[in-house]
């Protein structure tokens, strides 16, 4: 048999049916859903007098409309956005699927619920009415997000109709510097690649840095493989995968527990397999990395200069040029110079428990500058809960912050969190589009330790002074 | 999805270019849970005052036109957004058939799925429809999807082309779900495979 990747491997154990032409009908393990992008696949189903094949398989929860503020027992005050929560509220008790609604401790980020909640399992598929269903690639699953129509097709079928994409590797040799998280090595992949470099592949991370991370980093890292173009990030699975997974409510238990990690640790890229691309960036080589523009690909080390829109290449020119002016930068600043009007920390690529801890380390027993607009939103009610066992919660909220109710809040600004026009945010997120945390709103994508270290300074903090 | 079968109804003449997706549905109605519903919304910008009476003057607003089951319209149909809305929005008030010179790529196929049939033919023969429309409601049109063509008021035959596989799907009211379907045999078989092999899944 040719060497297979860990990528092949998962693909071919989930083909139910492949037609002439290579079309494939892929069977879905995990269908994850929320509020935004299931309604019209829900009301498909309803109006074809359709079920929901495996309602076992299919784990919603609301996410990107939830407000995040204390008092969000009392409703949600935008119709919009409560009439697409109550929809969903709806939807899952008619078809009958697993449901954690907004009053649930374990309500959170789809994201970030799945793993915790133990769903999301190595080699399995996983797919999400969302582009950052990447994430559950950490776990060794196929993960990838879906449109509207698809959702309804894996609603009604447990099916996806799908091409095979190409192998891509991307490997991380040696070991990360202090002050260098997974969110660097993920937004340096894409500072190398671009935003397009991964069209048409799925991603295999690989490497001793890679290795070297807990699952909660190789979340993230997999997080932003879509903002790389990637169709999925995959990592293979190793004890700190079984490790992670054991115990976890919707883990498999006893015998089966056996049997699955028997499999599981079949799941591994074999000797010699062809990878269609590969990119090789040294873990020493990773700095403590900002955006400055209006996409993931506009990434610089924290010890740089904006830079000069003649510096680029092609319609790279005439973009950074329209960046920097939305920005509000001008070309040869230096990034540390950058102040900022408002901390977000939170989201699904860093609202977890470690992402939490490594804020409370920068800002432990300091306060945030005078007049900074701070706020940390714990990706689940579960990390909410921990952070405030293990204290974090109070760190935060004596250092000044706002410490939120679990859900995706600022990261794309579907709720009342938002920037108002011009106001300048270091983010914990993943997207710095123009608007994306509000209207004329600028972001800056960093570490949770940046977005904290910004927080206490005011400004763009390279995050090795502060440690 | 219905079975397209045999269609004649009133055709409604929109002679404009490059209408976009924000045209046919604009983005305030996006925030909708509903697949239907949007076909009071269709051509909204066009087709009403800021508020909310009509615009006598848009073809679908005239007594003659605002049953129209067929569309036929300028170059460049569609373009814009990939939003779906764009296609429900016009099954939803009764469109079943668009014709033109040429559509935006993601919207035609699109239609396909929402059980519209996008048609593209030449401008002269595209001339040759948009005349007839615009004799109003005693224009009755009928497009055979299973002969591949239109005969105008007057009688006049116009062939068109159409992908075979797409066709059978129209034909049959098979939507992607509904080609899954049918290898439901398939994916059962993988799911007691599946039940062995991998049984915590
Ligand atoms: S946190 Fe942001 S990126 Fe993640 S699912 Fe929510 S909106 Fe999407």
């Amino acid at each position: 048999m040719s060497p297979k990747t860990l990528y092949d491997k998962i693909w071919d154990a989930h083909v139910a049916h492949e037609a002439e032409d290579g079309t494939c009908l892929l069977y879905i393990d995990r269908h994850l859903v929320h509020e935004v992008t299931s309604p019209q696949a829900f009301e498909g189903l309803r109006m074809s007098g359709r079920k929901v094949h495996a309602p076992d398989k299919t784990i919603a929860v609301p996410d990107h409309n939830v407000p995040t503020t204390l008092d969000r027992a009392k409703g949600i005050e935008n119709a919009e956005s409560r009439i697409q929560v109550e929809a969903l509220d709806k939807n899952a008790k008619e078809f009958g699927v697993h449901y954690y609604p907004v009053s649930d401790v374990r309500q959170g980020i789809v994201h970030i619920v799945g793993p915790e909640q133990g769903w999301t399992l190595p080699g399995m598929t996983v797919v999400c009415g969302d582009s950052h269903t990447a994430t559950h690639g950490a776990f060794g699953a196929l993960a990838h997000g879906i449109g509207t129509s698809e959702v309804e097709h894996v609603l009604a079928t447990q099916t996806l109709i799908q091409k095979k994409s190409k192998n891509m590797k991307v490997e991380i040799p040696g070991k990360l510097t202090p002050g260098v998280p997974a969110k660097d090595i993920t937004l340096a992949v894409i500072g190398e690649t671009g935003t397009a470099g991964g069209t048409g592949y799925v991603i295999e991370y690989c490497g001793e840095a890679i290795r070297d991370l807990s699952m909660e980093g190789r979340m993230t890292v997999c997080n932003m493989a879509i903002e790389g173009g990637a169709r999925a990030g995959l990592i293979a699975p190793d004890e700190t995968t079984f490790a992670y997974v054991k115990g976890r409510p919707h883990a498999p238990k006893g015998a089966q527990w056996e049997a699955a990690l028997t499999w599981w640790k079949t799941l591994y890229t074999d000797e010699g397999a062809h990878f269609d691309k590969v990119v090789t960036l040294r873990g020493e080589d990773i700095q403590p990395v900002v955006t400055w523009g209006t996409s993931p690909e506009d990434v610089l080390p924290i010890t740089g200069t904006v830079p000069f829109p003649e510096d680029f290449k092609g319609g790279k020119v005439e973009a950074a040029k329209r960046s920097i002016e939305y920005m509000g930068l001008t070309p040869g600043q230096k990034l540390t110079d950058i102040e900022i009007d408002t901390v977000f920390i939170g989201s699904c690529t860093n609202g977890r428990i470690e992402d939490l801890r490594a804020v409370a380390d920068v800002v432990k027993g300091k306060k945030i500058k005078d007049g900074m607009r701070a706020m940390i939103v714990p990706g689940s009610g579960l990390v909410r809960a921990q952070a405030e066992e293990e204290g974090l919660a109070e760190i935060f909220k004596e250092a000044g912050f706002e410490w939120r109710l679990a859900g995706c809040s600022m990261c794309l600004a579907m709720n009342p969190d938002q920037l108002s026009e011009g106001e300048r945010c270091a983010a914990t997120s993943n997207r710095n589009f123009e608007g994306r945390q509000g209207y004329k709103g600028r972001t800056h994508l960093v570490s949770p330790a940046m977005a904290a270290a910004a927080a206490l300074t005011g400004k763009l903090t390279d995050i090795r002074e502060l440690i | 999805m219905e079975k397209f079968e045999k269609l004649t109804g009133v055709a409604a003449p929109m002679p404009l270019v490059n209408i976009d997706t924000d045209m046919i549905i604009p983005k305030v109605f996006l925030k909708s849970i509903q697949r239907t519903g949007f076909g009071k919304n269709l051509f909204d910008e066009m087709r009403y005052n800021r508020d909310g009476t009509e615009i006598p003057d848009f073809v679908l607003n005239k007594p003659q036109y605002r049953s129209a089951q067929i569309l036929v319209a300028g170059d460049n149909f569609g373009c814009g957004s990939s939003r779906e809305h764009a296609p429900w929005a016009i099954a939803d008030f009764g469109i079943k058939c668009v014709v033109s010179t040429s559509f935006a790529d993601i919207f035609f196929n699109n239609c396909f799925k929402n059980g519209i049939l996008p048609i593209v033919l030449p401008q002269e023969q595209v001339d040759l429809l948009m005349k007839d429309a615009e004799k109003g409601e005693n224009a009755r049109m009928t497009v055979d999807l299973e002969a591949q063509e239109i005969t105008t008021s007057d009688g006049d035959v116009v062939k068109f082309d159409v992908d075979a596989f797409k066709k059978h799907c129209l034909l049959e009211g098979l939507d992607d779900i509904g080609q899954t379907l049918q290898k439901e045999a398939a994916i059962e078989t993988y799911e007691t495979k599946m039940a062995q092999e991998r049984p915590w899944v």
